[in-house]
């Protein structure tokens, strides 16, 4: 069949990148208590806009920056709309990733085509190419190995710190947490702006390093991925990481198969990862058990602070 | 330091003042945006919203055009109110209009040379089930599994865009296309075609059964039981299981009703304006349609006139398009824009804003 | 005692929007007094509670902590000052365990295993032990207040606030709580104690101030005073008695035998073979603390949740697997506890609420099409028949106040003419002049002949409505007993008496009581 294992999973890691940073930040929004739908129109924003400040500056590491600044900057909107003046939250992250796509679109007419700079790696050649071990630790681009950190670093910070403990009360009961004296608003404002940054990077690394390339909506549905993601992960980091990886490996895998020419139809191939996550949201949600309790029990609840 | 007092009631007069505040602020914030892309915003606004309706020349073209975008975004927001109201998000009304488009085409086509009258009828009935089918699937998730539809509806629209480019170019390709994508042209076939009823008005079987739908829905909400039980299941859920309302039922109802009228739109499109399955002959109607649904305030009249103003938006970006060289997106962010402004100014109908000031004790 | 009092109010005054919830209150308490405050619901304890602990900052007036002028903006600052509160409504976060709950109420909590040690030390020092480790959605109420406390007494506070402690609590419990918070008064903490239960304060206090409607109307040591007499000031009336002239009992009307439920959400509480009989005309009295099944055997009775059919039957009729419409219909109407988004819908009018439960009996919807003239007629039936205050039918249900939300839900439910009415906390939270109507509506409806099951945390209200009595604890219903013969310790041995509280000095309590 002629898929080689090794630069499957090469292709795999890369490939849930933007998926995995996406996903991590709306795991702590969520574990706030906010349902921020807007990913999407989050993510092709900072596609977009990384890849206009890359072109035009020649300079990978500011066209990064610049997809997280917009990337919190349209959280912002959210944020402001939700926390301040109590707009439902699914509208107004449906608004999101609606004018995010529009927006996006704008900004990137002419753009089509162009040639971003390229990204260096941050391991010296020859470690990649040990046999097996080399590419898939050593291989990848400097934003990959940041998802990863972040991951951990999210992981550590919610489970073993104070600031991750008020993250967890302010997602489990507001009104305790403000009775507690706890600045409900702004947490969620910080958080909400934190997974605007890591969706806006997830775009800009899709559009300046694994695609090279802007194109209209060219992450296809990647925030809603993410949503799902982290609904998968139990809101546990870890599993955020497992899951991203396991959409990747579909993802990628379907690819291969497509070009190996193999005997499925192209449409359906490129309905799989789709239509798997479809598979693993309804497993998720039908288990009963105590482990389906990992879900912050204010999520999606306005606050509003009476007294 | 701002301050949000809650209202004792909603007040109806802002409840009715909002989308207006809305559109105002939109056309100041979307002026701003076309005077950054080097256009005058003033020109700009009066060919989006002014032209299209009143100008000399080119309003005869553009004003049928008006019920034809209009006719499928009130079609498919009606349907998705009354989910909204209930609480049952149907985000994938993208991909029940898709599948609608389909099923009906397919029925049709299946039928080809045929010129019996049944067939558009068929079509019809065929065009909706695909739309309902569709919007089960999340139905039946959410009620037996327990999982949320709003992704569920979404993901499935991306598979229905690759079902669609499936039949473009496989199973629906006109088989005298000369290996072009794209099925036979539905709106040139007698049997199948959705043809304009009024000449010179744009109104279509589709128009006319979003004007029904506008009805039912406002005699529904207003004086039925079922459209009381909706109100009560998005305000008050524990409130409605105690009013014996079965929420499994209601979940059913909401998507399947969106689902089906959703696919309507899809097939009068597909047979009549669109004319053709192809790739792309969907252009978005199931995700504006949210847009009009909030900003009619989930009310049937307020949809019809939103729906109405939306399809305003969009003949007036293309013509701003032609004449400005406004970029097409522009228009897709312009109504983005015009659902925040809507949401943010939504916060007047039910809290008073107050000014305090830091007090010493 | 004299010398610098702890805490020093001063003629202060806060107002709300249509309200004036303080006005001109001043008062004092000593260092190592147990103070009371007293009032009925909405005279402004909590309001003035709230800015002592710095939530809400006061219009205008004054308050001094130890002689120096005290004005917390914020409750970390009123913490680090030296007061600590444990509110009525706990603040409290189900999915956490003990230890991070009291690290969450901490300025500087320690390290989890130091605090863990700590916790353990403290909370079995006062006699009232805590495992850290535990989810505290898994605690009983009278649990979770220990948890309040525990987080309080930790921060070595030198003025504890009480808010109504003990309506989660049993007799037992409130013994041993009294207990703890005399050795804390011993060892020189104050504590500022808010409650409308007059034996209590009675029992508990050295002083007491009486709040009405806002204002301080009157001072006392509750060992010289008699119930009464507090009663009247805080009242500001003399009530009349809720009272039916027999208490003939009729047939047994409803019955519910081997009643089991799975409780529908994780942290519920399951019921266990709950067992009743209830007879026309009488009122039958379900005490317990909250969190002991109430909902849940509400939401059995409604038809909210569904059994086999002859768990419950109704005239001999099974209706165990009918729903909350088939139930109405065959004469068994309910009140929730929830007012507001259980029992009425916050956001639409009194109208549409009355539709939401009257629709069958009162025949308000032909053919699926809803009759409005007549539906806003029976609104007005019961606004006008039960005295609920409001400006209209068409106000939201949100606008009312507490009382004459009650009354309008119990109303339209009276006014339906039921064969069996459950209701559950019918008077929490309503002033005592709608406690006492809602109270005789009730004893007129058994007088009718209907059969009223009344689930309560208000035993008093129990002792004074109900022909018979039992408990609900932990899911399981107590034998029913007659309300004539009970004394109070006979009901706390039936609430199911302490949980694993043990007492610092067996000898000294009896000596003290």
């Amino acid at each position: 069949m002629g898929i080689d294992p090794v630069t499957l999973i090469v292709a795999l890691i890369t490939v849930s990148t933007p998926v995995l940073l996406a996903a991590i930040g709306e795991l702590v929004v969520e574990k706030t208590g906010v349902l921020n739908l807007g990913v999407e129109g989050m993510m092709v924003t900072g596609a977009v806009m990384g890849f206009v400040v890359a072109v035009n500056t020649g300079s990978p590491t500011l066209g990064f920056l610049a997809g997280m600044a917009s990337g919190v900057a349209l959280s912002l909107i959210f944020g402001v709309l939700t926390q301040v003046l109590l707009s439902n939250q699914v509208a107004t992250g449906l608004a999101l990733t609606l004018f995010g796509l529009g927006l996006s679109a704008l900004l990137g007419v002419g753009y089509p085509g162009s040639t971003p700079p390229a990204v260096s790696d941050p391991f010296p050649a020859a470690m990649a190419e040990i046999p097996v071990v080399g590419p898939i630790l050593f291989g990848h681009s400097m934003i990959t190995y940041v998802s990863v950190l972040l991951v951990a670093a999210v992981w550590y910070v919610l489970g073993y710190t104070k600031t991750g403990l008020i993250i967890r009360a302010v997602g489990e009961n507001h009104d305790a947490a403000h009775a507690l004296g706890y600045k409900v608003i702004r947490i969620r404002l910080m958080a909400i702006m934190f997974g605007g940054a890591c969706a806006g990077l997830g775009g800009a690394f899709l559009s300046i390093v694994r695609v090279q390339n802007w194109v209209d909506g060219m992450t296809a549905g990647a925030g809603w991925i993410a949503l799902a993601l982290v609904v998968f992960a139990s809101w546990k980091p870890w599993r955020a990481l497992l899951g991203a990886y396991l959409f990747g490996g579909v993802t990628a895998l379907q690819l291969r198969l497509q070009a190996a020419g193999i005997n499925i139809p192209v449409e359906i191939l490129a309905m799989s990862p789709y239509l798997i996550t479809i598979v693993v949201l309804v497993i998720m949600s039908s288990d009963r058990s105590r482990a389906a309790l990992n879900a912050p029990a204010a999520l999606g609840k306005v606050f509003h602070a009476t007294g | 330091m701002l301050r949000l007092e809650k209202r004792p009631s909603p007040s109806k007069g802002w409840i009715a003042a909002t989308p207006v505040l809305a559109v105002v602020l939109t056309m100041i914030a979307g002026g701003l945006m076309f005077a950054v892309l080097g256009k005058n915003p003033f020109e700009a606004i009066r060919i989006i919203f002014w032209d299209p309706l009143f100008h000399e020349s080119f309003a005869a073209y553009s004003r049928p055009q008006l019920l034809v975008k209009a006719g499928p975004l009130i079609l498919i927001a009606i349907g998705l109110s009354l989910g909204f109201r209930a609480g049952v998000w149907n985000i994938g009304a993208e991909g029940q209009y898709i599948m609608g488009a389909i099923a009906g085409a397919s029925f049709g086509l299946a039928f080809y040379p045929s010129e019996s009258p049944l067939i558009f009828p068929g079509m019809i009935i065929a065009g909706a089930f695909g739309g309902w089918a569709w919007s089960m699937i999340p139905a039946i998730l959410k009620t037996r599994f327990r999982t949320n539809e709003i992704l569920v509806s979404l993901l499935l629209v991306y598979v229905a865009e690759k079902i669609l480019a499936s039949a473009a170019v496989g199973f629906l390709r006109n088989p005298e296309g000369s290996g072009f994508p794209g099925s036979r042209n539905l709106s040139r076939i007698e049997s199948m075609n959705n043809p304009e009823l009024i000449p010179g008005t744009g109104m279509h079987w589709g128009v006319v059964l979003a004007f029904i739908a506008v009805i039912a829905a406002y005699v529904l909400l207003n004086k039925h039981l079922l459209g009381y039980q909706i109100k009560l299941a998005g305000q008050a859920p524990r409130a409605a299981r105690f009013a014996g309302v079965n929420p499994n039922r209601l979940i059913v109802l909401c998507l399947g009703v969106s689902g089906a009228l959703a696919g309507l739109a899809g097939l009068f499109e597909v047979s009549g304006p669109a004319g053709q399955i192809s790739i792309d002959f969907n252009v978005g109607y199931g995700f504006t349609a949210i847009i009009v649904a909030f900003l009619g305030r989930l009310h049937p009249i307020g949809i019809l006139l939103a729906g109405l103003l939306m399809a305003l938006t969009y003949i007036g970006g293309e013509l701003a398009q032609l004449m400005l060289q406004i970029p097409a997106p522009a228009i897709q962010a312009f109504q983005g824009m015009l659902l925040f402004f809507l949401l943010a100014v939504d916060v007047l109908s039910s809290f008073r804003i107050r000014f305090k000031k830091e007090r010493v004790a | 005692m004299t010398g610098t009092p702890l805490l020093s109010i001063n003629n202060v005054t806060k107002a709300y929007p249509g309200v004036v919830a303080n006005s001109d209150v001043s008062f004092q308490i000593q260092p190592g007094e147990i103070h009371a405050l007293l009032g009925e619901n909405g005279a402004g304890k909590s309001t003035l509670v709230k800015m002592i602990y710095g939530l809400v900052r006061p219009d205008s007036g004054s308050m001094t902590f130890l002689g120096a002028p005290f004005a917390p903006p914020e409750p970390r600052v009123a913490r680090s000052t030296g007061v600590a509160m444990v509110f009525q409504h706990f603040s409290l976060f189900e999915a956490l365990n003990v230890a991070e709950n009291i690290a969450l109420g901490m300025e500087n909590p320690p390290p989890q295993r130091d605090l863990a040690m700590r916790i353990r030390e403290v909370s079995e020092a006062y006699g009232l032990p805590l495992d850290p480790d535990r989810l505290v959605g898994d605690l009983s109420a009278g649990e979770r207040q220990r948890v309040e406390i525990i987080r309080c007494l930790l921060q070595d506070p030198k003025l504890l606030i009480m808010d109504e402690p003990t309506s989660v609590l049993t007799p037992q419990e409130v013994e041993i709580l009294f207990h703890t918070l005399r050795k804390l008064a011993a060892e020189g903490t104050s504590i500022l104690y808010i409650s409308h239960k007059l034996e209590e304060i009675r029992t508990l206090c050295d002083e007491a101030t009486i709040l009405r409607l806002g204002k301080v109307v009157g001072k006392c040591t509750p060992r010289d005073t008699s119930a009464s007499e507090m009663a009247e000031l805080m009242v500001g009336k003399s009530l009349a008695t809720p009272a039916r002239d027999n208490a003939d009992l009729g047939e047994v009307i409803l019955k519910v035998s081997g009643l089991s439920v799975e409780p529908s959400n994780p942290f519920g509480t399951p019921l266990r073979h709950i067992g009743i009989e209830l007879c026309a005309g009488e009122v039958l009295g379900i005490g317990g603390v909250a969190g002991n099944g109430q909902d849940e055997l509400l939401a059995a009775l409604s038809g909210e949740v569904t059994t086999a059919p002859g768990t419950v039957t109704l005239n001999k009729v099974p209706i165990g697997d009918k729903g909350p419409n088939d139930r109405r219909d065959m004469g068994i109407l309910c009140a929730p506890e929830e007012r507001l988004g259980h029992a009425a819908a916050p956001d639409m009018s009194l109208v549409e609420n009355a539709l939401l439960t009257a629709r069958q009996r009162k025949g308000l919807a032909k053919r699926g099409f809803v009759n409005w003239g007549a539906t806003r007629g029976y609104a007005e039936a019961v606004i006008a028949d039960f005295d609920v205050r409001t400006p209209g039918p068409d106000n939201a249900a949100r606008s009312l106040s507490g009382g004459n939300l009650q009354k309008f839900v119990i109303g339209r439910e009276i006014l339906q003419d039921p064969q069996i009415l459950v209701v559950n906390q019918p008077t929490w939270g309503v002033d005592a002049s709608a406690a006492a109507d809602i109270r005789q509506a009730i004893l007129n409806l058994a007088q009718k002949g209907a059969g009223v099951i009344v689930i309560s945390q208000d035993l008093d209200e129990l002792l004074e409505i109900s022909d018979n009595f039992a408990a609900l604890n932990e899911g399981r219903l107590s034998n029913v007993r007659a309300t004539r013969d009970l004394t109070m310790e006979t009901i706390g041995l039936m609430l199911g008496g302490a949980h694993d509280m043990h007492d610092l000095d067996e000898e000294a309590i009896h000596a003290e009581a």
